[in-house]
């Protein structure tokens, strides 16, 4: 059994007088036990829509969920608010994106961590503080105990991931949502966080969902990949499937316009055209379809099925890339 | 730049980052080791709060140190308050004893003036005028404080409550609060003093205090439902923290600086408040307490024209209180305020 199973997962956002807007399509993955698995996809393709999802984290209002969300069998979706905040931190966690404004600024980092220990362990303030110590310390933050006391304005962007990553770790979770998690560091810290996650997540076994549009994340990263577009998966493959034989033209278009240190003095950067907002509602047709290069009539007739492709994962496209060209 | 104030549980006090101290051995070497190392310290925590990494709560106080505004108001905030504390040691007379010397010389046209035993003269009853205004200092703050203190109470509950549910708990109690707002505060106050059976100091208290209530309702509500759709809170969910830890932990502590300024600011407003019941003669009955709008309204408005000085006194002292208590808060708004950090 999988440790996440999502079964056609839908997010519709619908404001009263308003054209309702479908952000999430029927999306459905699975991660297994101890497996790091990538969202990728740019802004507004519903990857943190997903996320929030999977988690309940979405505003009561305004928005209707439908599909199944199975955490080791159980449809999170189902669960009533009381018993899915109990898992939340201690069996699913979740990342954020900005380390600074998901840190309350008014509470020391000590406090915060100790926090979800006192909540799910039933840990007392001093235990958990001890805890929260060595959960520090294993994050990599020098001298933890100064640290304890000190608030998020005080310590550095990548210390602050850290301390994050310790709070989201700190009851051994099985499963952990990164939603974007090295967006707002910089470069040099980017890869430390991520060496960091890879190297915790080997060591607790616990399964990892990166959301990202940072195909560099996913090459060090992701066992498998899923690339959404416009709210659905549009293809699915193991990583050096991904990497080495795109099949999707949006997948491949996304690989070619990361700029390359080997190509010739001069060259223009590739860049896929259009925008995110010149898409076709999926209904009509493939939402890609006036972007794409490989269009064919199909395109604009239906849906195109996600269909298994030979080498073991899935693509959403009537006329893919053929594998001799998919490497530049 | 050793400054005492800090919150409770702040941080230990910054050393220099990573620079290593020198001479900082822990065993002391007579007085003269123990001096330079306090002023080792002292350095480092100086070059440490030019690097960031401070407390909001010493920025804002360093940026008060630097407001010529901030210090007027607080060195008028500070004597007002010592002058209330010490009334007993500085008055030179008991506030309420009628002194023969001084009924004696009362008549109708005439109440004496200063002499060398009592500086400001005599009340119209024969009372030491200094003492009276001086024991009036004890009776305004104390007014003041406790109407503000449960304006801040009742204020918070009510905004935190409506900030903290939302919905239709939030749509009756701020409707409640508009109703409060849309009558001018002295007008509601009057309404609430004249509604009570027996007119007391505490009628006056309570008065004052719920017409301030809906502003800190108010202004709290609004920043409850701002730190709701915050970052922080929507990661406190995430980690199943339990919704009322999430109020009173992560929404109600952020929330709170603005109400706080605000208290300040109102304090000069129930001051004015209560004076100003006073005067209209609706304040405290009891004649033997001394209080600057009770001075102002009955004896310096009566006795205008006989001794000026009962009136002028008593409404400078509710000015310039009023006006140190609307510097300070003033001056703390702008350094609290984030926009105007670095």
């Amino acid at each position: 059994m999988s440790l996440l199973d999502v079964r056609d997962l839908s997010v519709v956002f619908q404001r009263r007088g308003e054209r309702p807007f479908t952000a999430v399509d029927k999306v459905s993955f699975t991660v297994e036990p101890g497996q790091t698995v990538g969202l990728v996809g740019e802004s507004g393709c519903g990857k943190s829509v997903t996320s929030l999802a999977i988690m309940g984290l979405l505003p009561k209002r305004g928005n209707k969920v439908t599909g199944e969300v199975l955490f080791e069998g159980t449809d999170l979706l189902k669960l009533r608010p009381d018993d899915m905040r109990d898992r939340r931190g201690r069996e699913i966690s979740m990342i954020f994106q900005d380390p600074l404004s998901s840190l309350n600024p008014v509470i020391p980092i000590g406090i915060q961590v100790a926090e979800v220990l006192e909540r799910h362990q039933g840990r007392d303030r001093k235990q958990a503080l001890r805890e929260s110590r060595e959960l520090l310390d294993a994050v990599g933050i020098p001298d933890p105990q100064r640290r304890l006391s000190e608030y998020p304005h005080q310590i550095s962007g990548g210390m602050r991931q850290r301390a994050l990553i310790a709070i989201a770790l700190a009851c051994k979770p099985r499963l952990l949502i990164a939603d974007e998690p090295t967006t707002a560091l910089d470069v040099t810290i980017q890869a430390q966080i991520l060496t960091l996650l890879k190297q915790l997540v080997d060591e607790t076994g616990t399964a990892l969902v990166m959301i990202t549009h940072d195909l560099g994340v996913v090459a060090g990263l992701c066992d498998t990949v899923n690339v959404l577009y416009g709210g659905k998966v549009v293809e699915r493959a193991r990583r050096h499937e991904l990497f080495a034989h795109a099949r999707h033209p949006y997948t491949h278009g996304l690989l070619n316009s990361v700029p390359r240190l080997d190509s010739p003095r001069g060259e223009r950067l590739h860049a896929i055209r259009g925008s995110v907002s010149d898409n076709i509602p999926w209904a009509e047709g493939c939402a890609f379809a006036p972007r794409c290069d490989n269009v064919v009539d199909a395109c604009l007739e239906g849906p195109p099925p996600l269909e298994p492709t030979a080498t073991g994962g899935d693509l959403r496209c009537n006329n893919p890339v053929s594998e001799e060209v998919a490497v530049r | 730049m050793s400054d005492p104030i800090t919150q409770a549980g702040a941080p230990a006090p910054r050393s220099g980052d990573d620079k290593p101290r020198p001479g900082m051995s822990e065993r002391s070497i007579g007085v003269l080791g123990d001096r330079k190392k306090a002023r080792l310290d002292e350095l480092a925590r100086a070059s440490s709060a030019d690097r960031g990494g401070i407390s909001l709560v010493r920025d804002a106080v360093r940026r008060l140190r630097r407001n010529p505004v901030a210090i007027v108001g607080a060195t008028i905030v500070g004597l007002f308050i010592l002058v209330a504390i010490f009334a007993p040691l500085i008055a030179p007379h008991d506030p309420v004893a009628r002194f023969d010397e001084l009924t004696k010389n009362l008549t109708v046209d005439s109440i004496p003036g200063a002499s060398s035993e009592f500086p400001l003269g005599s009340d119209p009853l024969g009372r030491d005028f200094l003492s009276r205004m001086i024991y009036g200092a004890r009776q305004t703050l104390f007014v003041g404080v406790l109407a503000t203190l449960i304006g801040l109470a009742l204020g918070v509950l009510i905004g935190a409550i409506a900030g903290a549910f939302g919905g239709w708990v939030d749509v009756v109690l701020m409707r409640l609060t508009d109703v409060m707002l849309a009558l001018p505060s002295l007008l509601l106050a009057i309404t609430l003093v004249a509604m009570a059976s027996r007119s007391s100091q505490w009628t006056v208290i309570f008065a004052v205090a719920i017409v301030n209530v809906p502003i800190f309702a108010r202004l709290l509500r609004g920043s409850m439902l701002a730190q709701r759709e915050s970052d922080h809170v929507l990661a406190a969910r995430a980690l199943g923290v339990k919704e009322r830890n999430i109020v009173l932990r992560h929404m109600l502590p952020n929330s709170l600086t603005a109400v706080i300024v605000q208290a300040t600011l109102t304090f000069a407003v129930a001051i004015l408040d209560a004076a100003a019941l006073s005067f209209l003669g609706l304040g405290d009955p009891d004649i033997n307490r001394a209080e600057w709008g009770l001075m102002l309204g009955v004896d310096g408005q009566r006795y205008f024209e006989v001794r000026p000085e009962l009136a002028y006194y008593p409404a400078l002292a509710i000015v310039v209180v009023a006006l140190g208590f609307t510097l300070l808060g003033e001056a703390m708004r702008e350094a609290i305020d984030p926009k105007n950090r670095r």
